[in-house]
């Protein structure tokens, strides 16, 4: 490259520099519009395992079992067993089941926050999203109840849903570690 | 690779495998292959007979039809379609398979590239959709596809495939399917986007964030965790599917492509990118794609397709038309690379020859590997078998199903006893032609 042509990359660059909004990266156009994580709300339902941002509001057990009859019964059976969709209760053995064992809440799960972010952001399955951060603790409360993970009026909030053990936390093998 | 000396003017083949495998040089010189077929008695009837006398056909004595804004195949390809796996739209998910085995060349069009579709199709105005990425970066930002259009865009050939792609070969037993069945839930198609780490780069990324969680603007608001590694190596966010904006399927207007990752974790609709410490744990890892193992246990993570290959033709659905030259075709892919080099084998593993890939190989596409081949009419079981450039090999089956395991009952086609199956498929083929899938 000829002087000439790096002392016009280099004024070029300059430039950039002394346009980028503060704040910014230089190298990005920096069309981005800001917006803040109140903002964002509406949108972030998502729910990391050691609880981070689950809601207020709590369920019971047996609140949970009268929303269950209602809305979700129909899919996955009284009590969670026997219906067209996922069974929700119990599960056989992942050795005597084999590779093609049906993975279930109690014999394959591992952290019991999925439970809430997936009833909440995918079921009933034709109105997602649809239900109350109460509905989905109650929810939740009902079906770790029918699994024995919790006592029978036991409830689940912010605080005590994170704590719930699943048997099977410890039975993974991370399959590319290098790659995380 | 090895003999590469001249021949000029002796009229054969260089057989490399059992079976009648040819050196894949004969490719490059059809004539003397058709020369050395006709050689073998049947082929030659076969080729030799007579064409009859030329007369126009109807199609050649008047103008044909209008041109439309928007071209049709022919209606003689009518057959050329994906195979829903539920067609009705009951409250499950819906799998359409891309006809592998009626298609050559690298590209899958548009119309029949795979879909998975948890939770349907959903209607996406381009104009109001957004994509926002938050969390542990230094200002969330928020983009539209307006804004994004005026980014620097990359373009690259990249396969996605299903984790749960070839699940049919956990069977205990080998299900008669073709390649549609068996793989057609993988597709590879040119890719133009955005490069993820500009917009995360702009965003301002928190040393602290080690994972990204993307999420989709449908339904089911699908959302699955990736290492920010990768996010700022090869991620995209997808604007354009074989230079036209992507198919409503296939996430329009805007995906997460993740070269050679597995196809879930590729965000479809994708609306929300949130950096954090720790991966989600969302459903879709959680449960689906953590594949048990036989003693119990289950993988996490199973971040890449790793390399595999196929044969396309022949295959089952096919049937050979009695002794003399085929042409072997199949497809090779790799989540890790290119694909390095791919072997094709007509006696079931016992002896190999080397298939010319066609070039150009691009890293984490679909790489057409071919194969001359002549056929006595006896028994084969063909099969291919590829490496990636970081000296990955396709296992042999006996070695997947002895870490893998495979089903205890025969289940249905449409059925995933397990994800991430990349061993061999082995097309045995007798001799009245007739082709089925066997294990060898």
């Amino acid at each position: 490259m000829s002087t000439h042509r790096l002392k016009a990359l280099a004024a070029a660059l300059l430039l950039t520099l002394a346009a980028a909004p503060s704040g910014r990266a230089a190298d990005t156009p920096g069309l981005g519009k800001p917006i803040s994580e109140a903002d964002i709300k509406g949108w972030n339902i998502t729910i990391l395992p050691d609880g981070t941002n689950l809601p207020a509001g709590s369920g019971s057990p047996a609140q949970g079992a009268a929303i269950f009859a209602q809305k979700c019964a129909g899919c996955h059976g009284e009590a969670g067993k026997g219906g067209s969709a996922r069974m929700l209760v119990g599960g056989g053995s992942l050795v005597a089941g084999g590779i093609e064992a049906e993975k279930t809440i109690a014999n394959f799960w591992a952290d019991p926050t999925t439970l809430f972010d997936y009833i909440r952001r995918a079921m009933p399955w034709p109105q997602p999203r649809s239900l109350s951060n109460e509905e989905v603790y109650s929810l939740c409360a009902y079906i770790f109840s029918l699994n024995k993970f919790i006592g029978e009026n036991d409830t689940m909030d912010a605080q005590t849903l994170p704590k719930v053990k699943l048997p099977n936390k410890g039975n993974f093998i991370i399959k590319f570690p290098g790659q995380i | 690779m090895s003999a590469k000396k001249k021949r000029s003017t002796v009229p054969d083949v260089e057989v490399v495998a059992g079976n009648g495998l040819l050196h894949r040089r004969a490719l490059l010189r059809s004539g003397i292959v058709f020369a050395g077929a006709m050689t073998t008695g049947a082929a030659g009837a076969l080729t030799a007979a007579a064409a009859e006398p030329l007369t126009d056909d109807p199609w050649s004595k008047g103008p044909g039809a209008i041109t439309p804004v928007l071209q049709q195949r022919s209606h003689f390809e009518d057959k050329v379609v994906r195979t829903l796996s539920n067609p009705t739209g009951k409250p499950a998910t819906q799998h359409a398979r891309a006809p592998l085995h009626l298609l050559e060349g690298t590209v899958t069009p548009n119309p029949l590239h795979f879909t998975i579709l948890h939770t349907g199709i959903p209607d996406i105005d381009p104009d109001q959709h957004r994509l926002v990425i938050h969390g542990m970066v230094r200002q969330p930002l928020e983009f539209t596809l307006d804004t994004l259009m005026r980014y620097p865009m990359v373009t690259r050939m990249h396969f996605v495939e299903c984790g749960g792609n070839s699940a049919p070969l956990f069977s205990k037993e080998p299900l008669q399917a073709t390649v549609q069945a068996l793989h057609g839930l993988s597709s590879c198609a040119e890719w133009t986007g955005v490069p993820l780490s500009i917009l995360l780069d702009e965003a301002g990324v928190d040393p602290k964030a080690k994972w990204l969680v993307a999420e989709g603007a449908d339904a089911a608001a699908i959302d699955r965790s990736t290492p920010l590694k990768k996010g700022m190596d090869d991620a995209m966010i997808a604007l354009y599917q074989n230079g036209e904006r992507l198919m409503p399927g296939n996430g329009y207007p805007m995906r997460l492509l993740l070269p050679g990752w597995e196809g879930n974790m590729n965000t479809k609709f994708v609306r929300r990118i949130q950096l954090t410490d720790q991966p989600a744990m969302s459903y879709y890892e959680e449960r689906n794609y953590s594949p048990l193992l036989p003693d119990g246990k289950a993988y996490r993570f199973y971040f890449i397709n790793e390399v595999k290959s196929f044969i396309t033709q022949p295959s089952f659905g096919y049937a050979l038309k009695g002794p003399g030259y085929y042409h072997i075709s199949g497809i090779a892919y790799s989540g890790t690379g290119r694909v390095e080099k791919v072997l094709v084998s007509a006696d079931g593993g016992k002896s190999w020859g080397e298939a010319a890939l066609q070039g150009p190989v691009n890293p984490k596409a679909y790489t057409r590997f071919r194969m001359p081949w002549r056929w006595d009419g006896q028994p084969v079981i063909l099969q291919s078998r590829a490496w990636d450039e970081a000296g990955n090999a396709q296992p042999l089956r006996a070695d997947f199903i002895a870490l893998r395991g495979q089903s205890k009952t025969v289940p249905n086609v449409l059925g995933f006893p397990n994800n991430h199956y990349n061993s061999l498929t082995s097309w045995g083929i007798d001799s009245k032609g007739e082709i089925k899938h066997v294990y060898a």
